[in-house]
């Protein structure tokens, strides 16, 4: 529906990209017992962890092989074996996931070969999985990222098998969806009697619980030898464009057909999901969920007053992007300003005239007369520069607590995110309030 | 740059090299990181701590989104006025500068923001890939001034050269080499100072500023915080330095001595002993080089009048915080200087990390502490949660990201790097760096959290 314009300024101005290493570093975090590493220098490393660790609250794994000048120009093989090799004595991680960067991919590290190298030279790392996800910073975004680190693990680990488990299936999670929206989605699917293996999974990771004891990698999250049974799933479904591929590259090497859902917020696109869960399962849609529905089309009624006619500017990585507008566009909001991260194919689908591949900039010149703003949490700042009223959504959330919590999925997501962005509407709606206000000055100066 | 970093490693005024013979001198301080088990940030992030708080400048960081994009406007360095400094600007290098070289993007990028922003300065941060691309940032920036007619500077210090430590002091230099006597104050006093590593953290600065304001001294420029491209253009005319981050700009402190005549010396404004301190300091140095002999006795007695005050404030707190232990992670002047002011509170410091500090750092710590504290060059996360999990410090003080090894031991935290939103200089940020430890200590919740689920009981 959108034509895609690119920014083409030569300066960006206030960032809304985040990463490609950032993007595949939080993906690998999704899986049990994991060490994600930058093949980067040290820096690289300190930055990502300042950023994740502000947005989920929560103690980040992640190292570096901290390249430095000298190791540039002879060859980064020997960092990335000694890094490997400490990490694995230090912190025995199942599996490290490592993501290269702009240095070195630019130049031009073989890093799939050093680490079949590095595999063979030590034994003592048969225990651990060396997953690489080329990842460099000068291309991509964010969901690149993800959506790299996510084919690569699937690359690594997922077998051709022979037979199904009817019971099983497999979700691919892009990196727009919060621990409560897979929360949300493993709770669906279960209510059918279905088993999914979610993959990368955050919220055994990084939902913020509490363990009893000290663990140097992620605790919780996707178990390898859960993604090494994927191939003998019934589906893949894949939660937004960009873990599409991956999602393919399980249908080639097992034959798992894919059932694409490039967004779950809203009524249909939710419809669609729990439909399909009654087909693979068998099973007649449950109670409870029947019950979800009909809140989330009494929220719809309730709240459609307020989202008609409302103008809406947009900033995030191309499948939120995506989410979001297509949800307020359904509500009859109009989306008058997108700006994406990136280039993605998910850009075409979005309902606006255009989308922008640019900046924040980008968003604060073109949203002036707006209703409202939707973006990660730098945007904030612009918000209230337009004095127009702001709904956090994206990576990074580091001004709000939480963030692993939102919910913007399925009947009840759906339901509630209704009224958290109707109640801004509401809020800023003028009311009696304002009319009360200027009554009262009119009758005061009646009075005089 | 090579060259530059080299003569930063031979750094004559640094105590670890007043150490070493001359050989040893020469083959430098680069300690190699760890691969594997290296954290902390790099000569790129040094730099920018030091002169992004020129907050009137534009800064550019020439190199892929990583280095800008995933770091920008995430420090607490205050401004009074101008907001230009937090604003992010990168040229958000592609696949095709890699190839074809950035120079001409960082060019139109420079232009760009001056016909859009006006500053009175363009910083321009060199970064790994465009060092090893070879993009000339220099010769960049030295077409740019001349053709924009302002200057644009440009920050050789992408972080593979280094640590955050290297890259402090090459910010150093760069402002010896661009900005530092470029520009004469309007008038001088007998008592003006300069700050260098104060950086305005959460307002640090301006619990300080009222002090000097009482006491006639002014601060000619904060190196840098809250600053002004222009202020920091005239620091060449103060009296005195003041290193207020340990050694973070000890290039700068002794360059300016060289050359300007400027005496310095190191203090700290973290808790009322070496407020006290340092303020007597200023106040002899700056008499002896003639400004007005009553400043000593204005010093000590605003020293008095604000230590009673402090006294007063705190009285009611510090019979709570009385013999509680705590565990101190944090690096450079503050593994001293927040010792003392803990135990002016009465508390046992049990532990400091001297991983970022001097050898000076580390004796002062170590005597402050005596035989109970361990000075810890590395602390490995997991002892850390098994110290806090067993009870041997009853809170722990360091920054964003090891908050959650004490919160997850359910152990009460305060932040004391720079993510924090108070500012703890001064007499009134060591009321509240106290009021914020007792707030954490007597939260109602550590009893809750700690206490078994009833099933499990």
């Amino acid at each position: 529906m959108a034509t895609v314009e690119l920014s083409g300024k030569p300066c960006v101005v206030n960032p809304l990209k985040m990463s490609q290493p950032l993007g595949a570093a939080t993906a690998f975090m999704g899986l049990d017992g994991s060490m994600p590493m930058l093949h980067a220098a040290q820096g690289c490393t300190a930055f990502a962890l300042v950023l994740l660790v502000r947005h989920f609250r929560e103690a980040v794994p992640l190292q570096t092989t901290a390249m430095n000048e000298v190791t540039t120009i002879l060859g980064g093989f020997d960092n990335l074996e000694q890094a490997v090799l400490n990490v694995a004595e230090r912190a025995h991680p199942k599996v490290i996931g490592i993501c290269s960067n702009g240095l070195t991919e630019a130049r031009g590290e073989d890093i799939g070969g050093d680490l079949k190298l590095i595999a063979r030279r030590h034994p003592e790392l048969a225990g651990t999985v060396l997953i690489h996800a080329a990842t460099p910073d000068y291309k991509g975004g964010f969901e690149d990222g993800w959506g790299t680190a996510v084919t690569a693990v699937v690359d690594a680990l997922v077998e051709p098998l022979p037979g199904r488990n009817p019971r099983q299936i497999n979700i691919l999670a892009g990196s727009h969806l919060t621990p409560a929206d897979l929360e949300e989605i493993r709770d669906t699917a279960e209510a059918f009697g279905l088993v999914p293996i979610i993959l990368p999974d955050l919220a055994g990771s990084l939902d913020g619980h509490v363990a009893d004891e000290y663990v140097p990698t992620t605790l919780g999250g996707t178990r390898l030898e859960d993604i090494r049974r994927m191939g003998r799933s019934v589906a893949t479904f894949a939660f937004g464009l960009h873990v599409e591929g991956a999602a393919r590259l399980i249908e080639a090497r097992s034959g798992v057909p894919v059932e694409a859902f490039p967004r779950l917020t809203g009524l249909c696109p939710w419809d669609d999901f729990v439909a399909a869960l009654a087909r693979l399962s068998g099973r007649p849609v449950p109670p409870a969920i029947r019950r979800r529905r009909s809140q989330l089309v009494d929220a719809m009624l309730d709240g459609h007053f307020y989202f008609g006619g409302k103008k809406i500017a947009i900033a995030a990585e191309p499948d939120l992007l995506l989410g979001v507008s297509q949800f307020l566009a359904d509500m009859g909001a109009t989306v008058a300003c997108a700006v994406a991260a990136t280039q993605s194919p998910a850009l075409a689908l979005v309902p606006a005239p255009k989308v922008i591949v640019g900046d924040l900039d980008d968003l604060e010149r073109n949203a002036a007369d707006c209703d409202l703003i939707v973006s990660h949490s730098h945007g904030a700042r612009i918000a209230e520069r337009l004095g127009i009223p702001f709904f956090r959504a994206g990576f990074p959330l580091f001004d709000r607590l939480g963030a692993a919590h939102r919910i913007s999925v399925g009947y009840r997501g759906t339901r509630d995110l209704i009224f958290e962005i109707g109640n801004l509407f509401l809020a800023n709606e003028g009311g009696h309030g304002s009319r009360d206000r200027q009554g009262g000055s009119h009758a005061a100066l009646a009075d005089h | 740059m090579l060259r530059n970093v080299q003569t930063l490693f031979e750094e004559p005024a640094c105590d670890r090299n007043r150490a070493k013979g001359d050989k040893q001198r020469r083959k430098g301080c680069s300690t190699p990181l760890t691969p594997g088990a290296a954290a902390g940030g790099c000569a790129f992030d040094g730099a920018k701590i030091v002169l992004q708080p020129i907050t009137d400048a534009a800064h550019l960081v020439h190199g892929p989104i990583a280095c800008e994009g995933n770091s920008w406007d995430s420090r607490h360095a205050l401004s009074s006025g101008p907001q230009l400094y937090r604003t992010g600007f990168t040229t958000d290098l592609n696949e095709m500068d890699v190839i074809y070289g950035g120079e001409k993007r960082l060019y139109r990028a420079i232009k760009e923001i001056v016909v859009r922003f006006d500053p009175p300065a363009v910083f321009v941060y060199q970064t790994c890939v465009t060092a090893m691309i070879g993009d000339d940032i220099v010769k960049v920036c030295e077409v740019a001034s001349e053709r924009l007619g302002r200057p644009v500077i440009p920050v050789n210090a992408p972080g593979f050269v280094g640590k955050k430590n290297l890259g402090t002091k090459l910010a150093g230099e760069v402002l010896l080499d661009h900005v530092i006597g470029r520009e004469e104050p309007a008038a001088t006093t007998p008592a003006d100072i300069n700050l260098l590593g104060e950086y305005n953290v959460a307002g640090d600065l301006w619990n300080v500023k009222p002090l000097f304001a009482r006491l006639g001294i002014r601060i000619l420029a904060a190196i840098t915080g809250d600053a002004r491209f222009h202020e920091i253009a005239t620091a060449h005319r103060a009296r005195l330095n003041m290193m207020v981050c340990s050694q973070a700009l000890i290039n700068l402190a002794r360059k300016m001595e060289e050359r300007w005549g400027i005496p310095y010396f190191e203090g700290s404004f973290y808790g009322v002993p070496d407020t006290g301190r340092s303020l007597r300091t200023i106040a002899r140095m700056l008499v002896e080089r003639g400004a007005p002999a009553d400043l000593i006795a204005r010093t000590e007695a605003l020293i008095a009048e604000e230590e009673a005050r402090v006294a007063a404030e705190l009285a009611p707190i510090l019979p709570r915080l009385k013999g509680k232990r705590v565990l101190l992670y944090t690096g450079g002047v503050k593994s001293w200087s927040v010792i003392s002011a803990l135990q002016d509170a009465g508390m046992i410091v049990i532990g400091t990390s001297v991983r970022k500090s001097t050898e000076d750092d580390k004796q002062r710590a170590g005597a402050l502490m005596g035989e109970a504290g361990n000075l810890f060059e590395t602390l490995p996360q997991r002892e850390m949660y098994r110290m806090l999990k067993a009870g041997e410090a009853g809170i722990m003080l360091s920054g964003g990201r090891t908050q959650f090894v004490a919160l997850k031991a359910k152990t009460p935290w305060v932040d004391i790097n720079q993510e924090r939103h108070r500012a703890y200089a001064g007499y009134e940020g060591a009321i509240t760096l106290v009021r914020e430890i007792d707030k954490a200590l007597s939260s109602p919740i550590w009893r809750q959290v700690r206490a078994p689920a009833p099933w499990e009981a």
